[in-house]
């Protein structure tokens, strides 16, 4: 399967990564040959019914203990910025999308 | 080369108890070969400023109280995608520069509970992507035994800690052969447990189905004592077993060498393996015969996809796992971003680099609509099919015997410009990954350039035990010396791969 640059620019758009032009370029041919070597799957029989995934045990879920979470000061401290208790980005109101 | 003060796990615990040297002194012995070596090899990405201060304090307890552990004391070196608190995690990454960690990963809680000193934190490649820490953000690690080949990778700065002599004990993660591979090249002894074995909490996440940490070691008794003081149920992960620990050493007691059935894909010591490895294995089979081990020759029809199935399932977990580095809460952020969105984007295109990027987007689009059930779900239903093929052999056999690396350690920049070439460097060990089985690599000498072999054995789940005694004696038909490494060694070569 080959994926064309738009393509590839629509899955950076989902994966949040902004590509420049050149490395957009470079991924869609990149990317397409992976495609094209893990596409060998398409000859395989999974018509047999067999369980889906491969887990070894199946997962637990944790019991709803509560528990006291991180300080506001910890959940901070490492935030390239925040104001007050908050982490601070840039404004998302004028964004318009 | 070996330290002059122990040889191995119980030779140090002698040693101290008998007090032929204290903790302070080997700790400076560690920290001094490795401040020594590394502008060389690059194998550290930081150093425990307080290593000789928790040496101190546990030779003043020592004067008092008795060891309560053998790894009182012990250096060891930790992967730099564990965490531990208080200390920078950066996962060979620039988007996690700065980032300081507030917890302590399980695994190194319970063998810092056991008194080891941390040494320090080893490369990696980014984020554990990669089979030649040539994806660092922070330079490539050099190979001990030959500078101008890789060491391996993801855990490439781990395995050569232990082959260069800077610590006897390392600890690694392996999502699709990071330990093993690693291991192979570097001439040491990797082992990856059976899923579940070990908590994964603090270790950062790649691809969370199929990672697992492990360690590096000089033997298998040592890397035993290792896994048992490590694994366990946790209640942080979720995907941990209750078994008991001890079990993997009573196994590695009661195993007998002479009698174990050694399951044997012939088709894949085929085509594709380098001859000299190939050499290397029909002679440690002869020997394993000669020991009375059985071979019996068993198929793996599925394996073949092995490489197809992680390039799916790997890459989904981690564009979803990768998501959260966003240059909100931690690590880097993009100076003067337009908008939010932008500086989502370019955070992420400036933290990243492109072998992440690469898997990220090959994992969102396996994700995405309209191609997932023809990628992800598909790929989930043949590792399926690849785990009931080793369920299948484990019936006419105690374990599988296959190369653990299809070539030699190869040369820096060999197949960076070809990311499917690399990837085909884990076609041995990713299947275990996949089938959630317990692996190891051990080495069996060096191939005609002088280059370190490794053998790969895979056992059934929880057969950890077992495959440690097997490599011991392997280790023993096939004594493998530590190279000599010399300050100045690879003189110019250091900053090479720095970007």
């Amino acid at each position: 399967m080959n994926l064309s640059k738009a393509d590839v620019l629509h899955v950076a758009r989902l994966s949040a990564l902004a590509l420049t032009e050149a490395e957009a370029d470079r991924m869609t041919g990149e990317i397409s040959a992976i495609l094209n070597y893990v596409e060998g799957l398409s000859v395989v029989d999974i018509s047999e019914p067999g369980q889906d995934g491969a887990a070894l045990s199946p997962t637990l879920l944790a019991t709803d203990t509560p528990a006291p979470s991180l300080s506001t000061e910890v959940a901070l401290a490492g935030a390239p910025d925040h104001s007050g208790s908050f982490f601070r980005v840039p404004r998302i109101l004028e964004e318009g999308r | 080369m070996k330290n002059p003060f122990f040889s191995s796990l119980a030779e140090f615990a002698r040693g101290r108890d008998e007090r032929r040297f204290s903790i302070e002194e080997v700790t400076r012995y560690f920290l001094s070969r490795t401040e020594a070596l590394n502008p060389s090899l690059n194998v550290c990405l930081s150093i425990n400023q307080n290593a000789v201060n928790r040496a101190r304090q546990i030779d003043a307890r020592l004067v008092r109280n008795k060891a309560d552990s053998p790894f009182t004391g012990y250096p060891v070196m930790i992967k730099d995608n564990l965490e531990m608190e208080g200390y920078p995690t950066t996962c060979a990454s620039r988007i996690l520069s700065g980032y300081v960690s507030r917890r302590t990963a399980t695994a190194v809680a319970r063998l810092l509970s056991h008194g080891v000193v941390v040494l320090g934190k080893t490369n990696l490649d980014e984020f554990a992507m990669g089979s030649s820490t040539e994806n660092s953000a922070f330079g490539p690690t050099r190979n001990p035994w030959n500078p101008s080949r890789v060491p391996g990778g993801s855990s490439g700065g781990s395995a050569a800690a232990v082959a260069a002599g800077l610590a006897p004990l390392s600890l690694g993660s392996d999502t699709g052969g990071s330990i093993r591979q690693p291991a192979a090249f570097c001439g040491v002894l990797g082992v990856k447990p059976t899923y579940g074995r070990i908590s994964r909490s603090g270790l950062v996440a790649f691809s969370s189905s199929l990672d697992q940490i492990g360690p590096f070691a000089g033997s298998g008794a040592d890397a035993l004592e290792a896994l048992v003081a490590m694994a366990g149920k946790d209640p942080l992960d979720m995907t941990t077993v209750d078994r008991d620990p001890a079990e993997m050493r009573s196994e590695y007691q009661s195993t007998e060498i002479g009698g174990v059935r050694i399951g044997i894909p012939e088709a894949l010591f085929g085509e594709g393996l380098d001859d000299s490895i190939r050499e290397r294995l029909r002679n440690l089979r002869d020997s394993l015969s000669g020991e009375g081990a059985r071979e019996v020759s068993v198929t793996l029809p599925h394996s073949r996809y092995g490489i197809n199935v992680y390039y799916l399932v790997a890459t989904s977990e981690a564009s979803s796992n990768l998501s959260r580095f966003d240059g909100v809460r931690y690590g880097f952020r993009v100076k003067n971003p337009a908008d939010l969105r932008s500086m989502y984007e370019e955070t992420r295109d400036q933290g990243f680099g492109d072998e992440v990027k690469r898997r990220i987007l090959l994992g969102t689009f396996a994700l995405s609509a309209g191609y997932q059930d023809a990628f992800y779900r598909k790929a989930r239903k043949v590792q399926a099919l690849i785990r009931r093929d080793f369920l299948e052999a484990f019936r006419q056999c105690d374990m599988i015997l296959t190369p653990t690396s299809p070539t030699p350690p190869f040369a820096f920049g060999e197949k960076t410009g070809d990311p499917l070439s690399m990837y085909l460097s884990d076609v041995y060990t990713i299947t275990a990954n996949l089938a959630g089985l317990p692996a190891l690599s051990v080495p069996v000498g060096v191939d005609s350039h002088g280059l370190p072999v490794g053998a790969h054995l895979i056992g059934p789940p929880w057969s950890e035990g077992r495959l440690l005694r097997m490599a011991d004696r392997i280790a023993g038909l096939y004594p493998m010396p530590l190279p000599e490494v010399h300050a100045g060694h690879v003189d110019g070569l250091s900053e090479g791969g720095r970007r």
